[in-house]
Parts: structure tokens; sequence; C-alpha cells
């Protein structure tokens, strides 16, 4: 057996292919259920009214999505130039660190915008700067940066740790490890006043245009594709194959670390430990999900976004663990990955 | 500065770097396998907690032992099998691919263990492998426990490296293996097949990082607790770079690694430790790997064709 490259792939194939991938990826889960001892219909229904049976439940997921627009397009970008970004968890806390930090401060005196534009310029320069490390060793020293990237994430967790059990912890905090609140001025409004849905989501709707446009149509999105397409061949076109990825990396890191921003001004006000439950990680996935289309992200954010809240509601009413989430998600993308990749080339016998 | 020298003169400490390294070993030694075939394997992070799970879960339904390892060793396969099927044949995206095994290999093991103890407070504990003092040897002062009063387990770790390590070099198998980590398409000219070897490998290879993740629940704890694994699988990523993809000398990263774990563990309950906050100390081994990739990777003779997918009849 050895596989074939396609020449013209027929449309049909283009969207039968990731169709038989939601499929079987339905059919798995519906095995896991039943092993669970319950009704797959029943639990896809409550999966999906978890997630969007209400105006509560439907506002819930879009929050949900909004750190995952952020970090899926920080990774989609990324990974678009072939720079193996795995620490958007590490971005994510340097950005919350710093809204956090000038959110507390004595600039709390500012009016509420440029108050709330610092933060955020703040936040991407950190996540950008976190991200700069990695990619230096990586242009100059040949370090690979999945793994440096990787274990920045236990150092910048065990930073933040420090942090709100020391220097900035709260202390009217009653002892819990976090830290003060931002001042009023500092917290990103709701979008619609009475609706728990906060502007980060519409600032990760702009991001999404952003980057989709700077994807389409300037010089730097030409520049990242061809890197990532094959660097060797973009050195030869006189692309500087270093540099772009050096403005990759901080347009990743800084799109990361607005999920920290968002996080902590639009929703929780404060930073601790349990800010993230792994949303840097989750953006791969969201990623990888929208073929790293940055427009694909923000549907495949919600969707993800979707599964969580529709799995833990799952869970409460039906005995199915709500690990069911994660597991459905990781042979989606296994199954997804595939399948883009059968729609390009078929199996002869041969 | 005494305090120093009073933990590096310890046995306890010496017996506790042994310890430590050995999950690494295993799970470096199964990552030596497969990024030697060619295929770079970030799964290894959640197939060492599904073997920390499967072992652990076999032998709290019962089976011995050593039956446990071999379930560790059969689930890492297993996930070891999805992970070659998708990267080796159909050539995707290692990175990919592997992280993608990582978030399977990890939910599914938590999945198994609410199915099994829906209700449970706090995991079961079992009886786990108890040290095995070797008569005179152990006695050696401060090294003698370390190297000579260890579990079975950690015995099989160091065993296991060496026997790779033969392998590697001194058989045709591990020659083979070697050669489509090098140079596939010469292989394939020789009748080697590439995707044969290079599925096999990453097999193999999973299963050992699943045995160490046992470790975990069968030797250096007797329980399974979420977040177990904590990042030893991406170490052992950095200690393959680090010991230039040889076995003998990831051991001998591991064992400095570990080493270095176990004085920062001792170190945080001196004097020295209480002025200094105890993240810092947790930090250094992740700060020590970062650092030990920057100064390794100048020198560092990686398999030429490592995360590139063969294709035959393609150049």
């Amino acid at each position: 057996m050895r596989l074939e490259p396609i020449d013209n792939p027929s449309l049909a194939r283009k969207i039968a292919l990731p169709a038989a991938a939601l499929a079987a990826t339905i059919i798995i889960g519906s095995l896991l259920v039943l092993a669970a001892g319950a009704n797959p219909f029943a639990t896809l229904g409550l999966i999906i009214k978890g997630a969007a049976g209400s105006k509560f439940a439907l506002l819930e997921t879009l929050n949900r999505a909004t750190p995952l627009i952020f970090t899926g397009l920080a990774v989609a970008v990324a990974f678009r130039a072939k720079l193996w970004n795995i620490g958007a968890e590490a971005q994510l806390y340097g950005g919350a660190i710093l809204t956090v930090v000038i959110g507390t401060s004595a600039l709390a005196a500012l009016p509420s915008i440029p108050h709330l534009l610092l933060m955020a310029v703040a936040a991407a320069l950190t996540g950008a700067m976190i991200l700069l490390g990695p990619v230096i060793l990586k242009t100059r020293f040949g370090v690979d940066e999945v793994v440096t990237t990787l274990l920045l994430n236990f150092i910048m967790l065990l930073f933040v740790s420090y942090l709100v059990e020391g220097p900035m912890k709260d202390p009217m905090g009653m002892g819990w490890p976090k830290s003060e609140r931002l001042a009023n001025e500092a917290r990103l409004p709701r979008i619609v006043t009475g609706l728990r849905l906060h502007w980060g989501f519409a600032l990760g709707l702009i991001a999404a245009m952003v980057v989709w446009i700077i994807q389409t149509r300037t010089t730097l999105g030409y520049e990242i594709r061809a890197v990532g397409h094959n660097p060797a061949a973009a050195k030869f076109a006189g692309i500087p194959v270093n540099m772009v990825l050096v403005k990759t990396a901080l347009l990743s890191g800084g799109l990361a670390a607005l999920a920290g921003y968002s996080e902590v001004a639009g929703l929780k006000g404060h930073l601790s430990l349990d800010l993230s439950p792994g949303f840097g990680y989750t953006g791969i996935i969201v990623a990888m999900l929208a073929l790293l289309h940055p427009l694909g992200v923000v549907i495949s954010a919600i969707f993800v976004a979707g599964i969580f809240v529709g799995a833990d509601s799952m869970s409460r009413a039906a005995d199915v663990p709500t690990y069911i989430a994660d597991m459905l998600l990781a042979i989606a993308l296994l199954f997804m990955v595939l399948a883009i990749l059968l729609t390009r080339v078929r199996l002869v016998r041969g | 500065m005494m305090e120093i020298f009073d933990i590096l003169l310890s046995a306890s400490f010496w017996a506790a770097a042994v310890r430590i390294a050995s999950p690494l070993i295993f799970a470096t030694i199964g990552e030596i396998i497969c990024e030697r075939a060619g295929v770079l394997n970030l799964g290894i992070e959640g197939i060492m907690v599904v073997g920390a799970f499967a072992g652990w879960m076999a032998v709290y339904q019962g089976a011995p032992l050593w039956f446990g390892v071999s379930v560790a060793m059969c689930a890492g396969m297993l996930f070891g099998l999805i992970h070659a099927t998708l990267t080796v044949p159909f050539g995707l995206s290692q990175h990919v691919v592997g992280l993608g095994v990582t978030l399977l290999a990890t939910s599914s093991s938590y999945f198994t263990y609410r199915l099994i103890l829906p209700k449970v407070p706090s995991p079961p504990k079992i009886e786990p492998f108890q040290p095995i003092e070797i008569p005179i040897l152990s006695d050696i002062p401060l090294i003698g426990e370390a190297l000579f009063h260890q579990t079975a387990m950690t015995y099989g770790a160091f065993l296991l490296a060496i026997i790779v390590a033969i392998v590697l070099y001194r058989t045709p198998l591990g020659l083979a293996v070697r050669s489509v980590g090098e140079n596939p398409a010469a292989a394939d000219a020789q009748g080697l097949s590439v995707t044969g070897l290079r599925m096999g490998a990453v097999m193999v290879g999973s299963g050992f990082m699943a045995v160490g993740g046992s470790f975990l629940t069968l030797s250096a704890f007797d329980t399974f607790l979420f977040e177990m694994v904590n990042g030893r699988g991406w170490i052992c990523i950095a200690l393959v770079v680090f010991g230039a993809w040889q076995p003998g000398k990831a051991v001998l990263g591991a064992l400095l690694y570990a080493a270095f774990d176990a004085f920062q563990i001792r170190l945080q309950q001196t004097s020295i430790g209480s002025d200094i906050p105890y993240q810092v100390f947790l930090m250094m081994p992740y700060v020590l790997s970062i650092l030990a990739l920057i100064i390794m990777s100048r020198r560092a003779e990686i398999p030429a064709a490592l995360m590139i997918p063969f294709r035959k009849g393609e150049r």
C-alpha cells in the first residue's frame, strides 16, 4: 500500500471526508457513552442542551470560547510558519500578570478606555517576549522550540504560583492564593448590559479578522506561508526566514497573551492559578480543527467550547465522566488531520 | 554550605536520585527507540499517564505486579500503534499527531478511571514493588543503598538501557532501525521495510514509555493521581537531545537530572530553602533542561531523517 497524490480533488471528496471524520468521532463517542451505561442519543441531547439549550448556556459557551479564539489564533499563526508554539499557556499567563499589574496599579486613575488599551498592549508585548526567547534559541542555536515552549509552561505556572502566594497576593483575600481585583475602570464591560458576555469576545472576533487580513493581504502573510511550506525554498527566494519566524512569534505570543488579558479583565477580575484550565493546549486543537484558518478558528473555538460546556452540564445529569469531552476532541483532531490528508492523496496497492 | 554537603553525603539523597531517574530512564529509552527510527513521539506524556493508570488499575483488580507492568506495556503499545499508523504510512505531522495522542491517552485514562471508580473520594492504594536488598553490596557507604537497595523495576530500567544499547549498536535489527532513521531511501533499497521498522520502533518505544509511567504507580508510589506524570514526558524529550540519542548518555542525563531534583527537594528544607520561595526550587529542573538543550544542541547528532516521513519512490 502506498499513497498517491490526487491532482484535482473533487469538492465532494473535500466535504465527504471531513464529514466522515466527524461521523466517526460521534460513533466512537456513542460507544464510550454506552460503555458508561448511558443512552448515546440522550447524552448527545444533554450535551447540545448544555451548550446551547438556553440563553444562559449559549452565553456560557461564548464566554468559554473567548480565550480559545485567542489561543487558537496564536497557534494557527505559528503553525502556519511551522513554528511549533506549544507554549500558549505560558504566554496567556504572562499577559494575565501584566493585566493585573497595570489594572491594580496607581494608573487606575486613568479613564477606562486608555487604561484598557494600555493593559492590552502591555499584555500582548509580554506574551510576545515570552515566545521570542524560544524562537531566538531556535534560530540561533537550533534548539527545538517544542520542548522549550512546553517547559516554559511549567516554569510560568510556578512563577504565577509564586506571585499569587507572594508579592501579588491579595492581603484581603482570606489567605487564598490570588491577586487583588482589578479597578473597575480596568474591567472589560459587557457587550450588552445584563447579558453575561464581555467585550473580550468582540475583541477576539476583531483579532481573527486582523489575522486573516495579515495572512491574505500582506507581504508578511505571504512570507509566513512560504516559510511554513518550504524554508529552504523561501530562503532561496530571498525571504529572511529567521526574521519572519521572529515576527510570527511576536504575533503568536501576543495573541495568546490577549487570552489572559481577556480572561482577567473580562471575566475573573484577578489572577489565580486556575485562570486557565489548559486554554493554551486546547488552542492547538481549535487551530487544527479550523485547518489553521483564522476565521475558522472562531467557529472551531465556539464548537470546542460548546463541547466542554455541554459535557460539563451533561455529566451532572448523566453518569458519563466529563473527560469524555477531551477524548472526543482528541479523536476528532486525529480523524480530522487524517481526513484532510486523504482529500489530497489516495491509498493504492503496490 | 555545610547543609549542602550534608545533603550530598547522605545515602538517602543518592537513593532518591536513582529512584527519581528510573521512570525517566524507561521513557527516555523508549523515545530514543522512536527517534532513532526517525519518528518524534510527542505522545510520550500521555502514554506515561496511560502506563501509570493501566498498570495500577490491573494490580488494583487483583493482578500480580509484573502482570500490571505488562498491562501498562500493552496499553502503551496500543497508543504507539495509533501514533505510528498516522505518522508512518500516512506521514502526518508528528507534532500534531503526538500532541493528539497525548491528549487522547490522558483523557482515556481519566475517563476510564471515573468509569471504574465513579465515586471514590481518594484513589485506592495497592501494595507496590518493595526494595530488594542485595547483601553486602548494599552496605557500601553512600552509594550502596542507591544502587543495591532498590525495587526490581529500578534494576529493570538499567538492564533495559543496557539491552537496548546492545541491540541498537550490536545487532542487525539495531542497524536496521538506525538506518531507517538516518537514510530511509538507502534502507529501502537494501530491501528493508521502512514502514514496518518504524512502526515497530514506535510501538516498542511507546511500550517502554508506558512502563516508565507504571513505575510511578507501582514502585515510586502506591496509587494513581491525576497530574501525576506532571511533565516528565517532556523532560524525557529534552533528555533524548541531551543524551545525543544514545542510551548510555541518556541514562547519565536522567541520573543528573534526578540528582538535581532530589537535591532541590532537600535544599528546600534547609535554612537556604527558607529564604528562597519554594517555586524557585521547583523551577530549577525545567530551567536546567532548557540550559542543557542549549549547550548540547551545538554538537547533537540528530538522526538525519527525524520527522521526515518516507514515501517509497519519492526522493
